[in-house]
């Protein structure tokens, strides 16, 4: 199975960023889901970062709020993601990250889930509410089955705290560019490169970048501050949202996107 | 995190990262300042002149002639604004101003922590956002107008099922984007650390008044203490001042909906499962994996699926215990309670009303209950003309 030290080891010595898309696992049904994969992968993703869908996601904005809702509403459990996993992991071996709430994992065993999705496929699982103080709940269950740890930094993190973060992570630094929740934006957060650039200098752990990512010269910028990866969601699941009556257009417009951004990125990279 | 803000095992802080900061910031300022002379000697004098506060421990003569032993009501509803929660807010507003933040969010159900923070807003001349669902708005477009009327902006929630949880969500989110000069004026003794620990501070007056009041007026402490639980802050409040007289029954009484095998309840001690959701560990309604479920309840203030994590160690260690009480009882106490006394309870506090209604026949004529009268009812006239017409 291939690890982000493998990904992370090869993009750079190609000279290249991550790029890394994020969807809803069964957004907006399990079939179209598995389809929308497999068209990132084949338009460049290097790394995948999957959701599960929870009833209450509140480090998410409306876009993805809603893209759990299509998901659930179309039937998506813990269980099919376990399925979903292994279906994209049988198209390609590429990494996938988890990213997901808390009370998922907890109700269904820590060790349990940790085991099972390792099993899967899948190489760390990102929990949006559990920070670094309470690593110790998942951190032992994970390592124990040999998945790498994510942990994110945000804008408003001290010094101190981002060394305890990278001092625990082992697969890459989510780096969240602005204070806010998930959701595309005209902008590009102003502190986001000196987030990168602080990283960078404390840590060799991938420095990946996401939140408002939404345009390919917002993910150029983040990695010519520095990110070793950008990780894009809300404006790929607008493209869902905006297509859901033409799968065939969505799948064309996420992979015309994909490939801009991916172009976008190379060129920034050498 | 100077603490772990945890009770037992439930509590804690289960936040996004971005939120740590701030958390640790408020958690820092209540402990510089909840002892301060000068803030403990200004919230006094809001509390009294403000809010209103003692308030008065009644006994409720025909009432307890009708279910047959002595109730006491603690009314909380004659303070300002109609409720408990202005105990809350004028200690949370107070402290945001210490800390120099300008602006207040607040979350709301049944619209009167709402209102509690709207008034502070314009007491202390703070600008001031409260996150509302589409539902409640609905019913209670009373306390929305109110709110409005004292300069807050009321933000409809349309997500979810447009209740309270909805609400918390979307006030946790406009949050992380401003930490920096925006106080989150939390409403109930639930969510991540420290709010538990800063609610129940605010609101232990009510059961240090009452168990005063209980020596001073019966001459003894009351056999039973009875509250209405949602997320449990005037539950919390009152319980706090007599958990060492081991001899007091501590009941807590949760929102049994239509009722609890139909599923459409908030009864989140007596059904639910633990979990995490706002942050903390909590019992919760959930489903096997962990979906956080809709809950149902005449009283929007009751209408939560998670609750106060004190609560939670209080029913594991048997301190306290809690039942439900469905809609139609509730319904039944608030009828009774104006009938007999003339005072209008809110639905919440009705539930507590019911479970004595309950104990027709099971206290003897000598026990002593009282009851937290958590808030008046008449912001729920529109709800029981609906459910409850008169004839004619």
């Amino acid at each position: 199975m291939k690890t982000y030290k493998q990904v992370f080891a090869e993009l750079s010595k190609a000279k290249r960023a991550a790029l890394i898309p994020f969807f809803v696992i069964g957004d907006p049904d399990f079939d179209t889901s598995v389809r929308i994969v497999k068209t990132a992968i084949d338009a460049g993703a290097d790394v995948l970062e999957l959701g599960i869908p929870f009833s209450d996601p509140i480090a998410d904005g409306p876009t993805i709020q809603k893209a759990d809702i299509r998901a659930r509403n179309s039937g998506m459990s813990v269980a099919k993601a376990l399925e979903f996993t292994r279906k994209v992991k049988d198209y390609k071996d590429i990494p996938i990250g988890l990213l997901m709430y808390y009370n998922l994992i907890y109700q269904y065993g820590t060790e349990k889930f940790f085991s099972d999705f390792h099993q899967a496929g899948v190489n760390s699982v990102l929990v949006a509410d559990l920070s670094i103080d309470d690593a110790d709940e998942i951190i032992p269950a994970a390592t124990s089955v040999g998945l790498d740890t994510v942990f994110m930094v945000t804008p408003n993190t001290d010094t101190k705290r981002m060394k305890r973060i990278a001092s625990k992570t082992t697969g890459f630094i989510y780096t969240v560019s602005l204070l806010g929740v998930t959701g595309s934006r005209e902008k590009l957060s102003g502190t986001v490169a000196g987030l990168v650039g602080k990283l960078k200098k404390l840590t060799t752990v991938p420095v990946c970048v996401g939140f408002g990512i939404s345009k390919p010269e917002h993910a150029a910028a983040v990695v010519s501050a520095g990110a070793d990866g950008v990780i894009i969601g809300s404006k790929i699941v607008d493209l869902i949202e905006s297509n859901l009556g033409n799968k065939e257009k969505m799948l064309a417009e996420i992979s015309t996107f994909l490939s801009n951004v991916k172009s976008a990125i190379e060129h920034q990279s050498n | 995190m100077k603490y772990k803000g945890r009770f037992g095992d439930y509590g804690g802080f289960y936040v996004p990262e971005v939120l740590i900061p701030v958390l640790e910031e408020l958690e820092e300022a209540f402990y510089r300042f909840y002892e301060d002379k000068r803030f403990v000697s200004e919230l006094a004098n809001l509390s009294k002149d403000y809010a209103g506060r003692p308030s008065p421990l009644y006994y409720a003569k025909r009432f307890s002639e009708h279910v047959g032993f002595k109730v006491y009501l603690k009314r909380e509803d004659l303070l300002h604004g109609g409720a408990h929660k202005v105990n809350n807010t004028l200690g949370q507003g107070l402290l945001a101003k210490y800390m120099g933040k300008t602006k207040l969010i607040a979350e709301t159900g049944a619209g009167q922590h709402g209102l509690a923070t709207a008034m502070i807003g314009a007491l202390f001349g703070m600008e001031t956002k409260i996150f509302m669902g589409v539902i409640d708005i609905e019913r209670q477009s009373v306390n929305v107008h109110k709110m409005k009327l004292c300069g807050a902006e009321v933000v409809t929630v349309e997500g979810g099922t447009g209740t309270l949880k909805d609400a918390i969500n979307d006030a946790l989110r406009y949050w992380t984007a401003h930490v920096t000069d925006t106080f989150y004026l939390f409403g109930s003794a639930c969510g991540p650390h420290p709010y538990p620990t800063i609610v129940k501070h605010f609101q232990i007056c009510i059961g240090k008044e009452a168990r005063q009041q209980c020596l001073e007026q019966i001459g003894r402490l009351p056999d039973i203490i009875v509250a209405c639980v949602g997320g449990g802050s005037n539950a919390i409040g009152i319980f706090s001042a007599f958990l060492d007289d081991r001899n007091v029954k501590l009941i807590g009484v949760e929102a049994g909906g239509r009722s609890l095998s139909s599923g459409k309840h908030a009864a989140t001690l007596v059904v639910g499962r633990v979990g995490i959701l706002h942050g903390a560990k909590s019992y919760l309604l959930q489903d096997k994996e962990g979906q956080v479920h809709d809950t149902e309840s005449v009283s929007a203030g009751l209408d939560y699926p998670a609750v106060g994590p004190e609560h939670c160690l209080l029913k594991d260690t048997g301190r306290a215990e809690y039942v439900a009480a469905e809609d139609d009882e509730v319904l039944d106490a608030f009828e009774l309670l104006s009938k007999t006394e003339g005072i209008l309870p809110a639905l919440e506090s009705a539930h507590a009303l019911a479970y004595l209604c309950s104990q027709k026949g099971k206290l003897g004529p000598d026990t002593i209950a009282v009851v937290n009268l958590s808030g008046r009812g008449d912001k729920d006239v529109s709800i029981v003309e609906k459910r409850r017409p008169f004839e004619n």
